[in-house]
């Protein structure tokens, strides 16, 4: 094993020719991964292309046995048959979905399982003490005693780790840690990661975002289709964007975006979807305006994008426009093809054909114990029922026609939507939406959490959707994706409309600039 | 097509040429696992009703004990009905066997102390379970007050309200007309014969809509290239419901044909089964049930169809009143005891699950069923209630940890 001529120290990590096979389905069919010690190694790759199964197998979600392989850590040979086990040796995974108990305290949660105790009884003292030396370290300045619900996202992604450094990490697992980050909280944890290698701690970093990478990886490994591509090394020239990218689909990515040709429409058109001096409170905090006072309008065979970060408003503005489905005390006025109209209901917006597609499918999208045809048909099921009655002929028949045109990838229309990938599922959404017939597609986030080949066919479809005369408004926190869509640009900050930008004068420095301005 | 070529359709799995026996032992698997909780209750029902049969000597098949399994178990099968769709909703109904009691005491107290004839008495009483419905059903759809503090408080408030009206009397007899909904027969005509004619027909009749519906399924299927089950074992699946199906028909016909109550039940269960499967409402309960963020912005009106299934419930619960009283032949203040119990452990064992959104009301029936042969069977060979409760436990236990255990598996 060790017989060639190795300069470098040994690694951390080998993970050595990985398979991991699920009933009907090869997730992992042979994965190298070598992290070297101290360094900061980034995993990328398309959805389904087995980074997750590959941190499981690591982490020992899917114990010794399961899989195939070997896995050297510290130069041990390591069996683990779950979690326990995993965490004994340094060795901890914080999920995409933040483990933390909502009313624990943050020092509560900190060492839950691995509690300051003798005998069963929690030194409080001790654990406190602890507690505010941990959140020291990551830089987070809340009491101890505070609960995780009172802080926001951010905040609890720290938690999480120092959650970790409580357990004596030394290979720290981070899947996606910034996706539901802003991007001041995204930079503070990055900066961490940095800071916590000089203190010694190795981490392996699942990122979508090459960025992000570039800025705080030390190298990066490319998995496809469950197998590895290669390892580059971060600061080498050869590594660019467009070579991990090359790496992760399998081709060359020249069109990110279709060929769009802008709206050609006269600019003085009367907008199908205008919104006047619309104000929204926040539900609970009555006092706190959520949107203020924003106007902004959309006209047939125009994309509108709506820019903004985290906190700014855009959910809330489309949620509360659409059936009045976010928010109290909201005043303001909608108008449909120049007329008021009335949204206080879902059914009332999307009688007016309005449709509004979420940025969280899981939870407002779909139906995911249901089927494809079922979902696709929710919204508008009077078009395939006669008195009542749903026609399952004619449900199938439409679903199965969405199914081709939009590309789903499932045997049958009868396949459930849970076992689908995030991308198949977002297409089921759409087909939903399209499927209602709607004049104004409100499209929150639409390629979040999917991988860039079914990106490009979601922003086919936008593009197809404004062709045919329907407007559209792109709510989005990627600004290549508005740069690359929209044919004008509508920022926010705080809630309220900070800037109307052509597509002409628009730059991701000009969209960012009016994103952090602050009005108040 | 008008092609020449074989109509066979090609599998949708590429699978490796191998012998058909495999892929077939495959599919049968696949489907198995698919709906394994309902074939699964089938295959525990078939395996209870073949036990007690061999325990008791045959004398749980016996006519007479046939149509008294039905009997007993109709007010259960009933409110397992309406049970089954408020658990698809994401709700819970506590409040079933007191409303159930209320309205037999309401009943009783009509027919019995003021005369009012039996069929209006009895429609007043379908529509006091309507208005208890309503009532449940604002607190939770309109107000939001979880269905389980509101079906709580009104299992004590409907409790109490037949007390109240009763006291401790209990007041019977009530007009044969009233008795006759859960003592009844249907007529017998025609010819005699050994059998109930009208019975005879009845079968008949239901089987050939079962097989009809059948073939009219499997074509559909066929039609968008489904995997369906080989020739061989359709045609053996026919035979086997056939078999059934006129098993069951002679014997209730070698009794007293049947019961009144059975074409109620086969009614409800026609009738719901449709709404549940077919309408547009029965789709919306679903969708509310799987995800109820997803289908209110989706437009299904949810305070609407979650107050309708409360009132749904209502008059099931009053429908199963009735039924009770006319059985009992009396109105007393401790009727319906524990019966939204049975009627959850029904809707539970036929498939139901605990977040909702999914079931069947043929799946309510058949779990009832596994809890009726089994209080039947174990009366038979003398098990004490002491027993009986145990037992039904475990098996309310056992089933739903066999499709917990079952899910874990298929989705690791």
């Amino acid at each position: 094993m060790t017989a060639g001529p190795a300069p470098a120290p040994p690694p951390v990590l080998e993970m050595r020719s990985i398979v991991k096979t699920f009933p009907g389905v090869k997730a992992l069919s042979d994965v190298t991964l070598t992290v070297a010690r101290g360094e900061v190694h980034a995993v990328c790759g398309e959805n389904g292309a087995g980074k997750s199964t590959l941190m499981k197998v690591l982490s020992g979600v899917h114990p010794h046995g399961s899989y195939e392989g070997d896995i050297l850590f510290d130069g041990e040979h390591c069996a683990f048959k779950d979690i326990r086990a995993s965490e004994a040796h340094g060795i901890v995974i914080i999920h995409q979905e933040l483990a933390l108990v909502p009313y624990l305290s943050l020092a509560e949660n900190i060492f839950l399982g691995n509690e300051h105790a003798r005998r069963g009884v929690i030194s409080w003292n001790e654990t406190l003490k602890h507690a505010a030396a941990l959140l020291r370290r990551v830089g987070l300045r809340e009491h101890p005693q505070t609960r995780v619900a009172d802080i926001g996202v951010g905040k609890q992604q720290l938690v999480e780790i120092a959650k970790a450094l409580a357990k004596e990490v030394k290979l720290l697992i981070l899947d996606e840690p910034t996706a539901a980050l802003n991007d001041a909280d995204s930079a503070q944890l990055l900066r961490l990661i940095g800071e916590l290698k000089e203190q010694g701690i190795t981490s392996i970093i699942i990122s979508h975002k090459l960025n992000e990478i570039a800025e705080v990886a030390d190298s990066v490994t490319i998995l496809r289709d469950g197998r590895t591509i290669e390892t580059l090394d971060v600061g080498a020239p050869e590594t660019t964007e467009e070579r991990i990218i090359r790496g992760m689909v399998g081709r060359d990515l020249d069109h990110r975006f279709p060929e769009r040709t802008p709206y050609a429409g006269d600019p003085g058109a009367r907008p199908a979807l205008e919104v006047r001096d619309w104000t929204v409170h926040h539900p609970i905090d009555q006092q706190r305006k959520v949107v203020d006072g924003v106007s902004l309008h959309v006209r047939r065979g125009e994309i509108v994008g709506v820019a903004g970060l985290m906190g700014a408003g855009r959910t809330e503005l489309a949620m509360s426009v659409f059936g009045r489905s976010y928010g109290r005390n909201i005043s303001g006025t909608v108008l449909k093809d120049g007329e008021e109209i009335r949204t206080r209901t879902v059914p009332e917006a999307i009688g007016h054909g309005i449709a509004y597609v979420t940025e969280d499918r899981k939870h407002y999208g779909l139906n995911l114990i249901d089927t494809i045809g079922r979902n696709i048909t929710l919204s508008a099921l009077p078009k395939v029922a006669r008195r009542g009655v749903v026609d399952e002929h004619e449900e199938t028949r439409v679903a199965e026609s969405y199914r081709r045109s939009m590309n789903i990838k499932a045997p049958t229309v009868f396949e459930e939507v849970g076992r689908l990938s995030g991308g198949n599922q977002q297409k089921v959404v759409l087909s939903k939406w399209i499927f209602a017939g709607p004049d104004v597609l409100i499209l929150d986030e639409p390629t979040r959490g999917i991988d860039v080949g079914a990106k490009f066919e979601i922003y086919s479809v936008i593009d197809r959707l404004a062709a045919e005369g329907r407007a559209v408004v792109l709510i989005s926190s990627e600004l290549p994706e508005l740069l690359g869509m929209c044919d004008r640009v509508y920022t926010m900050a705080a809630g309220r409309l900070t800037g109307e930008i052509a597509r002409a004068d628009a730059t991701q420095e000009v969209l960012m600039r009016h994103m952090t301005m602050d009005k108040g | 097509m008008g092609s020449p070529v074989t109509t066979e359709k090609p599998g949708r799995h590429t699978a490796p040429p191998g012998p058909r026996g495999s892929a077939v032992s495959a599919l049968l698997l696949d489907t198995m696992r698919r709906n394994m909780r309902q074939y699964g209750m089938l295959i525990a029902l078939a395996l209870i009703v073949v036990l007690f049969a061999i325990w008791t000597d045959g004398v749980l098949l016996q006519p007479n004990n046939v149509t008294n399994l039905v009997l007993q178990n109709s007010y259960i099968l009933v409110l397992g009905i309406g049970m089954m769709i408020v658990i698809i909703s994401g709700h819970i109904d506590l409040s079933v066997g007191s409303l159930a009691a209320f309205v037999s005491a309401a009943c009783a107290v009509m027919m019995v102390e003021h005369d009012v004839p039996w069929v209006l008495a009895t429609l007043i009483a379908l529509g006091i379970g309507a208005l208890a419905g309503a009532w449940q059903g604002f607190w939770i759809a309109y107000v939001g007050i979880p269905s389980f503090i509101v079906t709580l408080a009104g299992m004590l408030l409907f409790r109490g309200g037949t007390q109240i009206f009763l006291g401790s009397r209990s007041i019977g007899p009530f007009p044969e007309g009233f008795q006759k909904i859960s003592t009844g027969y249907l007529p017998s005509l025609g010819p005699d014969t050994n059998y109930h004619n009208l019975t005879l027909l009845l079968g008949l009749g239901l089987l050939v809509f079962a097989l009809a519906q059948e073939v009219r399924d499997r074509r559909r299927q066929l039609s968008y290239e489904l995997d369906v089950l080989p020739r061989s074992l359709f045609l053996a699946k026919c035979v086997a419901m056939a078999a059934a199906v006129l098993a069951f028909t002679l014997t209730l016909a070698s009794y007293r044909g049947v019961p009144v109550v059975l074409l109620l039940l086969a009614v409800l269960l026609i009738g719901f089964g449709f709404v549940m499967r077919n309408a547009v409402v029965g789709r919306h309960v679903y969708a509310l049930g799987g995800n109820q963020a997803a289908a209110k912005l989706s437009g299904v009106k949810d305070k609407r169809v979650i107050f309708l299934v409360f009132v749904n419930m209502g008059v099931l619960a009053a429908l199963a009143g009735v039924v009770y009283a006319a059985r009992l032949n009396a109105g007393v203040p401790q009727a319906g005891v524990n019966f939204e119990l049975e009627a959850i452990a029904a809707a539970f064992i036929g498939g139901a699950s605990m977040s909702g959104g999914v079931g069947t009301v043929f799946g309510a029936i058949i779990g009832g069923l596994v809890l009726g042969v089994l209080n039947n069977g174990m009366s038979l060979v003398g098990i004490g209630t002491d027993y009986q409760q145990v037992i039904k436990g475990l098996v309310l236990l056992a089933a739903v940890g066999f499709d917990v255990w079952n899910k874990r598996k298929v989705g690791s």
